[in-house]
């Protein structure tokens, strides 16, 4: 059997769901569930977690402007000392560079725009691809 | 179908409702809109509400649960109420300095030192 490997993403485990949030959780939860199976510390894991909401949640609402026809398609390996992750949506694309700051003060009440400040943080490489619409994550077991 | 049962221990002391979340992962759409809806409930139903959230149970929460707090914030303000947040364990009170909302929030330890400074 071969195993998923964090430096092939070719070995890489994929799970497609339906754009919605419950389905989004579930797929979250296998992952997360690897994870932890795999004894990585708390903080990787609460990062991991973290990450993972706010990826698929973008891939739902923002990527796939919450069109539960559209797919989100995780993939994702776990080893012991790196997870990797990739979250894809079926939209159209943005500008991750685009996205403004948002703990600037003038923006620090609005209830929205964290998201991936959130990945980048938690996070030890973030890349988008493909116009925006895949998100590459990695977390070392630290 | 959205689940019926409370989100929120809600506790009056001293003149402080003290909401007590129940959910250890505070990270789907739906339970975020319900804990919301019990909370601005709450806030309508007194008027310049002294409020106290109880993060003790948190163990997770995601970037949707913070736009929730912060419109409570505002909601809270605009009825000239008072807001403080208490017992948020270090993970994640990293997650409200690294989004700065460290600032916005007035966060306390404990309970009892939230409540005393009211």
């Amino acid at each position: 059997m071969t195993h998923a490997d964090p430096d092939n993403e070719a070995t890489y485990k994929v799970v497609s769901v339906p754009g919605d949030l419950h389905s989004g959780r579930a797929a979250a939860d296998t992952v997360v569930d690897e994870v932890e199976q795999a004894r990585f510390g708390v903080d990787a894991v609460f990062a991991i977690k973290l990450a993972l909401e706010e990826a698929i949640t973008n891939a739902i609402r923002h990527g796939n402007g919450g069109d539960r026809s559209k797919q989100v398609t995780i993939r994702y390996a776990v080893s012991p000392e790196r997870c990797a992750i990739i979250v894809r949506d079926q939209g159209q694309g943005f500008n991750p560079d685009a996205v403004p700051d948002c703990t600037n003060a003038e923006r620090l009440s609005l209830p929205y725009g964290r998201g991936i400040m959130l990945m980048r943080t938690y996070m030890d490489e973030v890349t988008y691809r493909e116009a925006g619409t895949e998100i590459y994550m990695m977390r070392r077991n630290n | 179908m959205s689940d019926e049962t409370p989100r929120l221990t809600v506790t009056e002391q001293s003149g402080v409702s003290v909401a007590r979340f129940d959910d250890r992962k505070i990270l789907e759409e739906l339970a975020i809109r319900e804990i919301e809806e019990e909370l601005s409930r709450l806030v309508d139903s007194k008027d310049a509400i002294n409020l106290l959230l109880d993060f003790q149970n948190v163990e997770h929460l995601s970037s949707a649960a913070l736009g929730m707090l912060i419109k409570l914030n505002e909601q809270v303000a605009n009825s000239s109420g008072r807001l403080k947040l208490s017992d948020i364990r270090p993970q994640i009170y990293q997650v409200f300095k690294i989004t700065r909302l460290n600032k916005l929030f007035d966060i306390h330890s404990s309970a009892a030192e939230a409540l005393g400074a009211f």
